[in-house]
């Protein structure tokens, strides 16, 4: 009856709740300040328009824009035992989870689906910064592994999506063990000569970085987004060190040579219907043109 | 002279006393060999005691002890023909992560390992053990050759942490763990870990995604130091103490939970006391695991490796 309490109810909790939300019909830019009506957002794909910035962007309208005709198959991730350490801060982690699993609807941090980019059949597993920071335990672990293995199977490419603080330590050294784990997992995709690819979105860090994030054969990041391994707060209180301007962000990851693109929101599915017709080594359905024969006589040795 | 911790006051103040009779013995003649054996099994008692059940705080603080055997002294006493290599062969040589080349027990091995330093001057070299992109980039190298040598591989456990820093964050440092990581676990020799002290978070798991991961009876392995996480979840870095018990980051319970393969036992009070004891049951586990996986074809010991680290998560405390 686990999942009855774990998955069904937050699903129809998260129906119900949708209805009463009409108030935030204005949201701030964390980044400028500015209010922005939120059909006005919602039609930008959550980009800000003053801005610039690439606001936070739900794991399903992730999938929505990323696949074809907006069109994808969810599966339904293995279970894992919850609480695994039996965690408790000045709140039991069982609590957290399943105040998070209320708030989002979704079991855990993770989505993964299958469809087609630029027509080709694809994996992808998007991360849900609302469910407790995005952090990796053992169901996001799980989700990676799952994910990894349906490419394999459907000799698809492999695409993450990431936005996470880290590791998520509420499942103590478990989740750290994630990071091996994952680890071999995307190595599963690679050796079977798949694409890899990992778009990175605000903010990716800890954890996860120093994992699969950073183990793409592509590494794709959306304007702005933090990307690291320590903590901006963490280097400031600990090394006492400045930041320079625009640290930890993709762009500056980009010039420090740790990213292949940094691209706009708008143009993601583009590029990675491009890079994955490449890799795929497919030219687009239509444009293959036989090769016209000619009755020639080949040129006689002498 | 030696560094007492907090709760081990009651021995620190009872070998005083022991000391003050051996001076006065020396001093005036009077015979006073039957009090100070006594004190001495006293001091043995309270050992026990105490090391039979300290709390994970109390661990934190032995893996964390200054005069705990730290990398270097376990080169010096286990590897013969010892030969560090140095650089990354990209940027730069970090002192933070040692490795080379050597000789334990007659095989030839590649060992990489966290050097904390043992006094001021040293632990500023090494950095206090918190390595930077280009120890990692080092180990990464390191673990290439000894694959391509057909060389076993040791690693020796002992940071607080990857370094947070700018200059760290702005050569990769997350990168350089991911692909440590991936080049451990692609190893096709013999891979043997151990954590001698702090198994610090990403840091530590760069090196230490092994084929057996050994560790200290009183070492800790933690995904975030206590202090780390007692200050985002407790939001007061006071209660590391709380989060320490939270965390689970002893030995014994990461055996449990299957996440490491053995425990090597300490002598009593702590290998700080006895270093040259700890050091000798470490190298004889290490022995004994590399006889074991000597056994094993290249393949098979990467495809192991692989699954143990894919079953992770799959089993919690119950």
């Amino acid at each position: 009856m686990n999942w009855l309490r774990n998955f069904v109810r937050p699903k129809i909790q998260a129906i119900v709740r949708k209805k009463d939300v009409p108030e935030n019909l204005w949201e701030t830019c964390s980044e400028c300040g500015q209010m922005i009506f939120h059909r006005e957002l919602e039609a930008n794909l959550r980009v800000c328009p003053e801005c610039g910035f690439h606001m936070r962007l739900h794991p399903e309208q992730r999938l929505k824009l990323l696949f074809d005709e907006g069109v994808y198959k969810r599966i339904e991730l293995p279970e894992v035992p919850a609480d695994p350490i039996k965690f408790r801060d000045k709140r039991r982690y069982s609590d957290r989870l399943r105040d998070a699993q209320n708030k989002t609807g979704e079991p855990d941090a993770i989505v993964v689906a299958h469809g087609r980019i630029g027509g080709i059949n694809t994996v992808i597993a998007a991360f849900n910064f609302d469910f407790l920071g995005g952090s990796m335990g053992t169901a996001v672990g799980e989700g990676i592994v799952a994910a990894a293995r349906l490419a394999v199977l459907q000799e698809s490419p492999f695409v993450v999506v990431t936005s996470s603080g880290g590791a998520r330590m509420q499942e103590g050294v478990l989740s750290l063990m994630q990071m091996a784990r994952t680890t071999v997992a995307v190595e599963e995709v690679k050796e079977a000569g798949l694409p890899y690819i990992v778009v990175l979105t605000n903010p990716t860090t800890g954890g996860v970085t120093a994992s699969f994030a950073m183990l793409g054969d592509l590494a794709i990041a959306e304007p702005g987004a933090i990307i690291g391994f320590a903590g901006a707060r963490v280097i400031e209180t600990t090394i006492r060190e400045s930041l320079p301007e625009g640290f930890q962000r993709s762009e500056y990851l980009l010039e420090h040579g740790m990213l292949d693109l940094v691209v706009q929101r708008a143009e993601l599915g583009n590029t990675l219907a491009r890079v994955i017709g490449i890799l795929s080594n497919r030219g687009p359905v239509g444009e293959l043109v036989p090769i016209p024969r000619t009755e020639t006589t080949p040129p006689r040795p002498d | 002279m030696q560094h007492f911790l907090d709760f081990e006051k009651p021995i620190a103040e009872l070998e005083g006393m022991i000391e003050m009779l051996r001076h006065r013995t020396a001093g005036d003649g009077v015979n006073t060999s039957e009090e100070i054996a006594k004190l001495q099994a006293k001091v043995e008692r309270l050992f026990r005691q105490i090391y039979a059940k300290l709390t994970p705080w109390q661990k934190v603080q032995v893996a964390r002890h200054p005069q705990r055997p730290h990398f270097s002294n376990y080169l010096a006493e286990l590897v013969t023909e010892w030969t560090p290599l140095a650089g990354d062969r990209l940027f730069g040589e970090d002192p933070a992560i040692l490795g080379g080349l050597g000789r334990f027990r007659g095989r030839s091995v590649v060992v990489i390992g966290h050097e904390k330093g043992s006094d001021t001057d040293s632990r500023v070299r090494h950095n206090f053990g918190m390595a930077r992109p280009e120890g990692y980039r080092k180990a990464q190298r390191l673990f290439q050759m000894a694959d391509h040598f057909q060389l076993p591989v040791l690693t020796f456990v002992d940071t607080p942490g990857a370094y947070p820093g700018v200059d760290a964050e702005e050569r990769g440092q997350a990168e350089a763990i991911a692909r440590c990581v991936e080049a451990g676990l692609r190893l096709r020799v013999p891979f043997v870990s151990v954590v001698i002290g702090e198994g610090g978070s990403g840091g530590a798991i760069a090196i230490a995604a092994a084929d057996t991961v050994l560790m200290l009876e009183h070492a800790i392995y933690s995904v975030i130091s206590p202090e780390g996480c007692a200050s985002i979840l407790w939001r007061d870095g006071e209660e590391a103490k709380q989060a320490s018990e939270a965390l689970k980051l002893t030995a014994q319970d990461l055996l449990t939970l299957g996440l490491i393969d053995r425990i090597i036992n300490e002598p009593l009070g702590g290998a700080h006391r006895q270093q040259r004891q700890v050091v000798n049951a470490v190298g004889n586990a290490l022995d004994k695991e590399l006889t074991r996986l000597a056994k094993l074809e290249g393949g098979v010991l990467r495809a192991h490796r692989r699954e143990k680290f894919l079953e992770m998560g799959k089993k919690g405390l119950g």
